[in-house]
Order: C-alpha cells, then sequence, then structure tokens
C-alpha cells in the first residue's frame, strides 16, 4: 500500500511528466492558452494514459518476453489502435462525453508523454496495479502543469509585455519558473 | 534552377526554417537530454540517423503507400529505425545509452519527424527529400548541441567534460535541472525574434530607401 501511494506522488508531483521530465510539451505548450480546454485535454490524457497502461501490462505479460525488440512498434500500434476503437465507443453511447474530450484523442495518441509513460512503467518493472496508479499519477500531474501554465497564460493576456517576449519564449520562461517550485517537492520524501 | 532548389531544401532548415528555434517542434527530446553538450551530439546524431533514414524509405515508396493509412505507415517506418539505433547505441557506447535511457525510443514520437514525412517526404523525390531531411536534421543537431554547451557551460563549468573555468567556478546547478532547460530555451527563442525583428526592419528600410531614390 506504501509502495502504491509512493508511486501515485511520485508520478504526479516529485517526477511531474511535464515539468521534470519534459514529455507531451507540444500539447503542453499549443493548447494551454484556455483554461477550460486545457482541463479537458488533461482528462482525455490521463484517460488515455490508464488505457496505455492496461496495454502495456498485456503486452509485457504475454506478448514481448518472446520477442522483445518489437516493444517499440507494438506499444506503438497497439495503443494507437485501442484509442480508436475507444473513440469510436464512445462516440455510440456516450456523445456528451465525446464532445468533452473526443476531439484529443487522436491528437494524443502519439504523443510522447503516452509512449513515455508504457516505457517508464516496463523499464521499472511495474505490475498491473502500479501500473494503473503510476498511469493516475502521471495524467493528474500532467493535467495539474497545464492548467496551472493555462491560468498563468490567462492572467498575463491582459497585461502589458513587450512584444518581442510574447508567445512561445515566454511560455517557456513561464513553464521554468513553475518547474522551479515543482523541484521543492523533491525533499517530499526521504529515500531516494 | 534545380541546383537551386537542391541547394534550397538543403539550407533552409539549418537556419531560415530551423525545427526547433523557428518551428518550435521536437520539443521533448530536445529538453531532455541537453544537460550535457556530449548527450545533446548522441541524440542528435540518433535523431539524424532515424530522419534521414525514413526520409528516404517514405520518398521511395510514396506511390505504394495508400493514403488512408499513410500516418500509421509512417510511424511503423520510423519505429523499425529507431529501435535499430537503439540497439546499435546500446551495443557502441552503452555509458552513453544508459544516460539518454528511456528518451532513445521516444524518438519515435518526435513531431519533427513524423511531421517531415507529412509534409515533404511524401510528396518529393527521393533526392529532394534525403537533402531536405538532411537540412533539418542538422538544424535539430545545431539547435540541440547549442542548448547542451549553454546548460553544460553555465552548470557544470565544462564542455563536452574539459574544464573551462579555475578551481574558483561556482557551478549554477540549475542550469543542469530542468528548470534550466526552459528557461535556456526560452532566452534562446527570444534572441532568435529579436534577431528576426531586426533582420525585417533593416529589409523595410532598404525597401523604402530604394523607394525614396527611385
Amino acid at each position: 500500500m506504501d509502495n502504491l501511494l509512493w508511486i501515485f506522488i511520485s508520478a504526479l508531483l516529485v517526477n511531474n511528466f511535464v515539468l521534470a521530465y519534459f514529455l507531451g510539451l507540444c500539447p503542453f505548450l499549443g493548447v494551454s492558452n484556455s483554461l477550460e480546454t486545457s482541463a479537458r485535454l488533461g482528462l482525455a490524457t490521463t484517460f488515455v494514459m490508464l488505457v496505455t497502461a492496461v496495454c502495456a501490462w498485456l503486452l509485457n505479460t504475454y506478448v514481448l518476453v518472446y520477442a522483445p525488440y518489437l516493444r517499440l512498434i507494438c506499444f506503438i500500434v497497439v495503443i494507437a489502435s485501442t484509442v480508436q476503437f475507444i473513440e469510436m465507443l464512445i462516440k455510440k453511447l456516450s456523445p456528451a462525453l465525446f464532445r468533452a474530450m473526443g476531439i484529443f484523442l487522436p491528437l494524443i495518441t502519439t504523443n510522447c508523454a503516452i509512449l513515455g509513460l508504457a516505457i517508464f512503467a516496463t523499464n521499472r518493472g511495474y505490475g498491473f496495479w502500479e501500473g494503473i496508479v503510476y498511469a493516475l499519477g502521471a495524467g493528474i500531474g500532467f493535467t495539474l502543469a497545464l492548467v496551472l501554465l493555462a491560468g498563468l497564460r490567462e492572467e498575463s493576456e491582459l497585461s502589458d509585455i513587450p512584444k518581442l517576449i510574447q508567445g512561445t519564449a515566454m511560455n517557456l520562461i513561464i513553464a521554468g519558473i513553475l518547474s522551479m517550485a515543482f523541484m521543492g517537492f523533491a525533499g517530499l520524501f526521504s529515500h531516494t | 534552377m534545380k541546383q537551386n532548389q537542391s541547394r534550397e531544401e538543403l539550407v533552409k532548415g539549418i537556419w531560415r526554417d530551423n525545427p526547433v528555434f523557428a518551428q518550435v517542434l521536437g520539443m521533448c527530446p530536445m529538453l531532455a537530454v541537453t544537460n550535457s553538450a556530449i548527450n545533446a551530439v548522441a541524440m542528435g546524431m540518433a535523431t539524424f540517423f532515424v530522419l534521414v533514414g525514413s526520409s528516404f524509405l517514405v520518398s521511395t515508396f510514396r506511390h505504394l503507400i495508400p493514403k488512408q493509412v499513410r500516418i500509421s505507415c509512417f510511424i511503423i517506418i520510423i519505429a523499425t529505425f529507431v529501435t535499430i539505433a537503439d540497439y546499435t547505441l546500446l551495443a557502441v557506447v552503452p555509458a552513453l545509452h544508459k544516460e539518454l535511457g528511456a528518451f532513445i525510443p521516444l524518438i519515435v514520437a518526435n513531431c519533427l519527424i513524423l511531421g517531415r514525412q507529412e509534409a515533404f517526404a511524401s510528396r518529393h523525390p527521393t533526392k529532394l527529400a534525403v537533402l531536405d531531411a538532411v537540412g533539418m536534421a542538422s538544424g535539430f543537431l545545431l539547435a540541440l548541441l547549442s542548448l547542451g554547451a549553454v546548460r553544460e557551460i553555465l552548470g557544470d563549468g565544462a564542455l563536452f567534460g574539459i574544464r573551462l573555468f579555475g578551481e574558483n567556478f561556482e557551478p549554477w546547478v540549475i542550469m543542469i535541472l530542468p528548470p534550466g532547460g526552459f528557461l535556456t530555451l526560452g532566452v534562446i527563442l527570444l534572441f532568435f525574434n529579436w534577431f528576426k525583428t531586426k533582420k525585417d526592419e533593416f529589409l523595410e528600410d532598404v525597401a523604402a530607401a530604394q523607394r525614396s531614390e527611385g
């Protein structure tokens, strides 16, 4: 139990996917201009991460023990098609849920945060439940970072900022400061 | 004319359409591995190999790949090259491979590579596609190297592991930690913007002067 909690907090704060591992930066910088969109993107990403964790565990247990060199191709193909399948399923079953996060699903299937989650979970030898908890922590951490940046960006639109620094340059500097703040969590656990 | 176009495709990726500074693509590997110059070079070389190899294959087979499933085909081609690069690095430089860790397989998710296949290699003949890939990959390598060098010099007081300053240098450790990556790239982009604005102003001035003369 302690172990699961530690995995969750570690993925959520200490080793935040965006701010410590630089994964999923494209949506992080691209979509974070409004709070609502980024919250929805975060939700969709968390969902895909959970699917990924299950896929990665199944593949690792039943397929990749026999052919480790196919790891990368297997992960990509299986994750992309599962997400596509679930997208169709949601569209049929719940149009409201589809409107909330459907349009983001195809965008994030080949995102590096998703693939990174599968690879990290494999490298650390996580089991089924550990993988699920890890995905949950990483997804919520991603949402947290996205929402924080979106809030700061909405605020900055009302301020008088030199034209030169507007856009990506400023977003990166804001992200740097956020990342520095998140480094404070590194002391949260005494063991390494 | 033909000669000019080939050179144009090769050169544009290095500065004008630089994948990182001008198009802001491929950020994830860019920031994650540039905490030292040697890591940056290894990452740049691996990306170079993958980009040139997959551009070559995609443009050679561009008439055979069905349009509806082209993205999946591109990804499988890219993933194959990434697997080759991963195992080659593991065999040749195991220490470096360990340091780069999960970020070698993650080259496959680099939007720069998929972007070039979709926007260029799938629509142009092999020779141009390879030249374009070489140009873009060199631009990416250049960007990685400049970021890696800045961060290593400031954060560690060294370049390629060689000490640059005396004993009294106090390393600015934050630069090799994650926040340093964001901050350095932000400042570099700022300089790039500044340079571009100045150049545009200069060109406008020249045009205005010519008009008033004429």
